[in-house]
């Protein structure tokens, strides 16, 4: 078991989540508004990570942050040190194959909010953001719960992102799915397997979670995934 | 408070991903080295408290990372080429030196009949009669060890023949994982593979002679912007103990 490939994994999710979430809530609460043209245009440029091969994140990413990029050199400019190869690379991958599992999942308990709930908040004198903040968005946490899980479980899964752009260096981008490719490629094939095991466990784990808290007394399990 | 304490606890993670009580010495391997490396490196740190780390992968894709801004300190190339290219580019600190040399061999996995000569007769009639279906090598035009296969291929005249059949792996190590799989008839592996317990158990080789290829001279070199220990270690591979180490796993003196 490769510890810090785990502790890698593990930074990468929770600050995946942290960095998102808000995000997500704001991305989705603005999508949630309306059904109009140019939001549904919208919500298929950020939900494109669902659906486009890992490569091609990863090489659109690969170019947008290589030596001679724009933005690696605000960024080196800035930190001192690049930003293809680092941790701070693989997040920023990770925050771009993430976005649709942080907005969708929101966006669509949102939109199951009764439009007489948001009318009877604003006869209460309740602002626009008042009404987000106390009434919506209580009423949307499953749909929060399982954009947090979703992510987390989603970035501890992934590869071939991370991959093209980590560069598998020990403690930096080595995270678990790499790992496991590298002890293979070293023939150290138990090692890899019980690697393999345990991320079997937490996607079974999280994916009961999430059913799970879907379900309550008297309603029908409705899980946003 | 409860959001303070897991800002905290994030922050926690996100600083001890990357801090590390000595900053190690940060190695881009080529893949046939795993077993000569790993235990030097090991050597190293108990002699001298420095830890190592490496990656191992193809040379080629180490020259892109590398011309990209990729954070090593140290290139162990297996081919020399690519350190040529950095050095060119004033991306290393001076032209390297060689500190090994490779050989290749045919690996025939348990099971597939083919017999073993330094000639590869046999390996050339066994793909022109069907007993050999797929080929392993590592990608030639990025991997040292596939563009030596190619060498060799090309001049027992089955370049052409052989194309629908190869397998490629992304490094010399994919390419062995490939070989020992089962899943392939034949593969060329580095001599050094051939030194792991795995790759004994699952078939036998025999090593081709350098007349069917050009050689495969192992050039390393210190990285532009390295850090201070990794000069140490480049003169520590230099010496009489790790070069024994090389040579006891599957490489000759360069």
């Amino acid at each position: 078991m490769d510890w810090q490939a785990f502790q890698l994994s593990i930074s990468l999710a929770l600050c995946s989540v942290a960095i998102l979430i808000p995000f997500g809530i704001l991305l989705g609460h603005y999508l949630a508004r309306s059904y109009s043209l140019w939001n549904q245009l919208l919500k298929a440029v950020f939900a494109l990570p669902l659906v486009l091969p890992p490569t091609v994140m990863g090489y659109y990413l690969l170019v947008s942050m290589g030596r001679d990029s724009w933005l690696s050199q605000i960024y080196v400019f800035l930190f001192h040190e690049p930003l293809a190869f680092s941790f701070q690379g693989i997040l920023l991958g990770s925050l771009i194959f993430n976005l649709p599992f942080a907005f969708i999942p929101i966006q669509r308990a949102l939109e199951d909010i009764p439009e007489e709930l948001k009318d009877a908040a604003r006869t209460c004198g309740l602002s626009h953001w008042q009404s987000l903040f106390k009434i919506e968005l209580p009423l949307a946490w499953k749909g929060i719960l399982s954009a947090v899980i979703m992510t987390f479980a989603h970035t501890l899964g992934e590869f071939g992102v991370i991959l093209m752009v980590g560069g598998n260096i020990p403690g930096q981008t080595r995270t678990l799915s790499i790992a496991i490719y590298d002890k293979v490629q070293g023939l150290e094939m138990g090692s890899a397997g019980l690697m393999s095991i345990f991320l079997v466990l937490v996607a079974f784990g999280t994916l009961l979670l999430t059913q799970l808290l879907a379900t309550t007394k008297d309603q029908k399990p409705k899980a946003y995934l | 408070m409860k959001k303070i304490v897991f800002l905290a606890l994030l922050q926690v993670l996100f600083v001890s991903a990357q801090s590390l009580n000595t900053v190690p010495v940060k190695v881009a391997a080529a893949s046939d080295l795993r077993l000569a490396l790993g235990s030097i490196a090991d050597d190293y740190f108990q002699l001298t408290g420095q830890k190592v780390q490496i990656t191992y992968g193809s040379s080629g894709n180490f020259y892109r990372q590398i011309m990209q801004g990729g954070p090593f300190d140290l290139l162990m190339s297996a081919d020399e080429s690519y350190v040529q290219k950095l050095n060119d580019q004033k991306l290393t600190q001076g032209p390297g030196h060689l500190y090994a040399k490779g050989r290749i061999v045919l690996f025939i996995p348990q099971g597939a009949k083919i017999s073993l000569d330094p000639e590869l007769k046999d390996f050339k009639l066994a793909l022109l009669d069907g007993r050999i279906r797929k080929v392993a090598i590592a990608n030639p035009v990025y991997a040292p060890y596939g563009r030596v296969a190619q060498e060799i291929l090309e001049k027992i005249g089955v370049w052409d023949k052989v194309q629908s059949q190869l397998v490629l792996g992304d490094n010399v190590a994919q390419a062995t994982e490939f070989a020992i799989s089962g899943n392939v008839q034949a593969g060329f592996i580095p001599f050094s593979a051939t030194y792991n317990d795995s790759v004994r158990k699952s078939g036998t080789w025999v090593v081709i002679p350098e007349s069917l290829h050009s050689p495969i001279l192992q050039r390393m070199a210190i990285l532009k912007g390295a850090n201070a220990a990794t000069q140490r270690l480049y003169d520590y591979l230099l010496q009489p103990q790790s070069q024994r180490k090389f040579q006891d796993t599957g490489f000759q003196s360069p």
